[in-house]
């Protein structure tokens, strides 16, 4: 065997090594699934072509059904998917309804009713037109896709560890909206059982006193629950904070207020044509910088470790690049050849893909294989 | 390690301290046992230990406390969290994430520790606490005892030198209690935690005990070795009752150690049995129930249950958590769900259905107190809901507070419901159902909460019901409860009944059911302590 073979034969074990180790079940961080879900939005956004919309929500359902783990909010996919079905369905019958009639082809002829004076330029029902209802299904399309793209971000990422990666200012914010998600359902559970336990008091379960037999002791035990909480919190070490003199909190807070007013100024500065140009864009910039920094040094105070951090390698990277990639594909493909990206419905033409587009959606389509597996199912012993 | 120096509690300027000037040392490595009255300031006392007395709920503290060396008056609660770990009565209000791995991880994210330590600490402690296989579970959907041994997890994984849990078991069947008090003992044993720890159901714990701190109720607290203290309390475990009837000293703190002196018990008990109960003179059946069935989504808690209840009768129904008994119940007064089977009550009025009826009326039929009473309440006075159950149940004004009076004697009537004790909460709750004045009441899990005194009422107030001619169900947890209540005893796992027969064959039946009297003078069947007084009595005389 020559050297060189050698050296190949090593360089291919290392690349396998690498390969098996990519291929490691582990979860993916959730922001890199929420940019590239963000992508395919962005990418739906720029186009009301039914075709690549349908292959856009085809993408995403494959890209979940491969990569998607098995807690409760994997399985909200489907959710998603039908209220994207009920939203083209409202879209279709406000045209029909509200319709206004343009178009050549009708294809019923409904009632019309008659409206007052006042109600002028509105219609209700009539003739019903072929353009009409496809411009109402192909709006609600692009809407529901966007949806669609959402809910698979949604199914693949836990939405409580993208909270986690909030930075360290923000930590308390994060934290209370976990607590309030979980308090959520033992919420509705004391609901649940206040309320049969009114039952047994011969109650009916309807009217204002009712209601307040069943709100005092479900308060009553909310309350006690928060405070059970909070007491919990504060001996398992919650809110120890490093000790920060007087003169540094003043000017965190200073600092990201500051920058808050100044983002909020810029942005009015900016969308106002009136206004000093130095009121636009140099003063959002500014503020936005003086807002981070503030929660920089105020992320310093919060003393505290992460367990098991989602890192940021390859694979993220990867994947959300895909999804830039694929949102900027089509804004591409729309520049090149935009009334392909906006079929007219009048006159009615058959829409066609541009290879720019079926690019966009088969680059969208890699995390599916590219992403690493999802951890496998615990095993449940009990 | 624990440190009280002349310690006084108050809450508000008039009313008595909880605790009055306590003096005490709790050494290292020791399992101290907190015992007392419902009330009494056991919570305070604990709560004391990590500070959150008074920097949480308020009040003032006079004294000092100390722990570790570190003072509670300088040191709020979560400073102490590395010393201090405290687990709260119901685990599930004090999870802050949601599955366990997270948990076990929280408080040493807080501790800021490197996530190499935290991982290796996470392994340990789900192995020392045997829920590795529980680690990606969310936690609302672990059993009762896998909650309270996550929660202690939670709070180990900081390694505190201190672990104080306020009634860990006090919600738990019997077999739950045991796996979270071996975790206990081994932490003791094998790690040398300093355990404090609040038990209603001394039997439980006093043999794993190495000092008891007795809260009498009015501020003091009696310090001493387990034995010692229990010598003179009054309220006590079968155990030490048996021990102070048979003149044993010491007192005997475990099953064991009253059986290695029973013979000479056993000898002049010699082989007399408690004398058979007397048969109801009336065998009528007060309800039937047959082939209930009671189903949830993806599972089936009650499958085809025949139940018989009779007049002036009283059934336990046990079985660990998850077993039907709840459903069961609320199926059989007609308020839960009910997928199959047929319920007939017979009344006053004749045969009926409680599902068939209104549910005004239905509680006519079947009265059911629900595990938490407290959700039965909703007024601001304890005469404000007397004065409602009356109208409710178009009952002559004043039959409420008669009932309640029958029950607990002077409870003041413009006492809000939520600041009475849990027995007297259950009281009320049980007043306002028997205004309707149903001929069957059943009472799902009454005792939870209620120390030795409470649990004697309690008792003493059931047979009164059942010799007014009612027949009475009550689901339970605790043999000694059972052991001196009831008539018949029904057995449920896996929503089928799986005995069913007079107390002393069931509880005699299986060491599992076995009250600690039994255990003590097996094989002579005896139940409770009362039994085997009055059989000493009845030996005495005529000699």
């Amino acid at each position: 065997m020559t050297d060189a073979a050698v050296d190949r034969s090593t360089t291919a074990d290392r690349w396998s090594a690498r390969w098996s180790a990519w291929r490691l079940p582990r979860g993916l961080h959730p922001g890199a699934w929420w940019l590239w879900a963000l992508g395919l939005a962005t990418a739906a956004s720029h186009t009301t072509n039914p075709l690549g919309l349908t292959l856009l929500v085809a993408v995403a359902a494959l890209v979940v059904v491969q990569r998607r783990g098995h807690a409760p909010w994997a399985l909200a996919f489907r959710m998603y998917v039908w209220l994207g079905v009920v939203i083209v369905a409202m879209r279709v019958v406000f045209r029909i309804v509200f319709g206004g009639g343009q178009g050549e082809y009708v294809l019923v002829r409904l009632p019309e009713i008659p409206l007052p004076e006042w109600a002028a330029g509105i219609r209700l029902l009539g003739p019903v037109a072929a353009e009409q209802v496809l411009g109402g299904f192909y709006d609600g399309l692009r809407l529901a896709t966007m949806l669609i793209c959402l809910g698979a971000a949604n199914a693949l990422a836990n939405p409580k560890r993208l909270l986690k990666a909030v930075p360290g200012a923000l930590y308390a914010v994060g934290t209370a909206v976990v607590v309030a998600l979980s308090v959520a359902p033992q919420l509705v559970e004391s609901v649940l059982r206040v309320r049969r336990a009114r039952r047994l008091r011969g109650a009916s379960g309807r009217g204002t006193r009712a209601f307040r037999g069943v709100a005092l002791p479900v308060l009553a035990d909310a309350l006690d629950r928060s405070l059970a909480l909070a007491a919990a919190m504060d001996s398992r070490g919650y809110g120890r904070t490093a000790a920060v003199p007087a003169g540094q909190r003043a000017v965190t807070g200073t600092l990201v207020l500051g920058g808050l007013l100044g983002v909020c100024a810029g942005t009015y500065g900016l969308l106002d044509t009136v206004g000093p140009g130095y009121l636009g864009l140099p003063l959002l910039l500014a503020g936005l910088a003086a807002a981070v920094g503030g929660m920089l040094l105020a992320g310093r105070r919060v003393r505290r470790s992460r367990y098991r951090p989602d890192r940021w390698r390859l694979a993220e990277l990867l994947v959300a690049g895909c999804g830039i990639a694929a949102a900027g594909l089509t804004v591409l493909a729309g520049t090149a050849d935009p009334e392909l990206l906006y079929p007219p419905v009048s006159p009615l033409t058959w829409p066609e893909l541009t290879p720019m587009l079926l690019l966009a959606v088969a680059v969208a389509a890699v995390p599916a294989w590219l992403a690493p597996p999802p951890t496998p199912v615990p095993r449940d012993h009990t | 390690m624990i440190t009280f120096d002349r310690v006084t509690v108050r809450y508000t300027e008039d009313g008595p301290p909880p605790l009055r000037d306590v003096t005490l040392t709790v050494e290292e490595g020791e399992l101290c046992l907190v015992a007392g009255r419902t009330g009494a300031g056991k919570s305070t006392l604990l709560r004391a230990i990590n500070g959150l007395v008074p920097h949480f709920t308020g009040g003032t503290l006079h004294g000092s406390v100390t722990v570790d060396g570190r003072d509670t008056r300088r040191h709020p609660p979560r400073d102490l969290a590395d010393v201090v770990g405290v687990v709260g009565q119901d685990p599930l209000s004090g999870f802050v994430t949601d599955t366990v791995e997270e948990e076990l991880a929280y408080g040493m994210e807080q501790l800021s520790l490197p996530p190499a330590v935290m991982r290796k600490r996470v392994e340990e402690t789900l192995d020392l606490l045997g829920i590795a296989e529980l680690r990606d579970r969310p936690l609302r959907t672990l059993s009762g005892g896998q909650q309270q041994r996550v929660a202690i997890g939670a709070v180990l994984t900081s390694h505190p030198r201190v672990l104080v849990l306020d009634e860990p078991t006090s919600a738990l069947d019997p077999t739950a209690a045991e796996e979270v008090l071996a975790a206990v003992t081994r932490l003791v044993h094998d790690l040398g935690v300093t355990v404090v720890l609040a038990e209603h159901r001394l039997e439980r714990v006093m043999q794993y005990a190495d000092r008891l701190l007795y809260l009498p109720g009015d501020g003091r607290v009696v310090n001493g070795p387990p034995a010692a203290v229990l010598a003179g309390v009054e309220l006590a475990p079968p155990l030490v009752e048996l021990g102070r009837l048979a003149g044993w000293d010491p007192l005997p703190l475990s099953v064991r150690d009253a059986r290695r002196r029973a013979a000479e018990l056993r000898g002049r008990l010699g082989g007399g049995a408690p004398p058979a109960p007397a048969p109801a003179p009336d065998p009528t059946t007060a309800l039937s129930a047959r082939k209930i069935v009671v189903r949830y989504p993806g599972t089936v808690a009650v499958a085809g249950v025949d139940l018989d209840l009779q007049v002036g009768q009283v059934v336990a129904l046990m079985g660990r958590n998850g077993s039907g008994k709840s459903s069961l119940l609320w199926a059989v007064q007609g308020s839960g769900p009910r997928q199959g089977g047929a319920v007939t009550v017979t009344g006053a009025a004749g045969a009926v259905d409680p599902k068939s009826l209104p549910a005004h009326q239905a509680r006519r039929q079947v009265g059911l107190v629900p595990q938490t009473p407290g959700d039965l309440l909703y007024l601001e006075t304890v005469d404000g809901e007397c004065h409602q159950a009356d109208q409710e149940t178009a009952a002559a004004a004043g039959t409420c507070r008669t009932l309640l009076d029958q029950l607990t004697p002077g409870l003041p009537g413009d006492r809000h419901p939520r600041d009475l004790s849990e027995g007297q909460r259950l009281a009320l709750a049980l007043a306002v159902q028997l205004t309707a004045a149903p001929p069957v009441v059943l009472l799902d899990e009454p005792t939870r909460g209620l120390d030795y005194l409470a649990k004697r009422q309690f008792v003493a107030l059931v047979r009164g019901l059942a010799t007014a001619g009612r027949a009475v169900v009550v689901a339970t947890h605790d043999v000694e409860l059972v052991a001196a209540l009831a008539d018949r005893v029904i057995v449920m796992a896996d929503g089928e009944i799986v005995a069913d027969g007079s107390t002393a064959e069931v509880m005699l039946a299986s060491p599992a059911f076995a009250p600690q009297v039994a255990k003590v003078l097996a094989p002579a069947p005896w139940l409770t302590v009362d039994q085997v007084a009055a059989a000493l009595v009845a030996e005495r005389e005529p000699a």
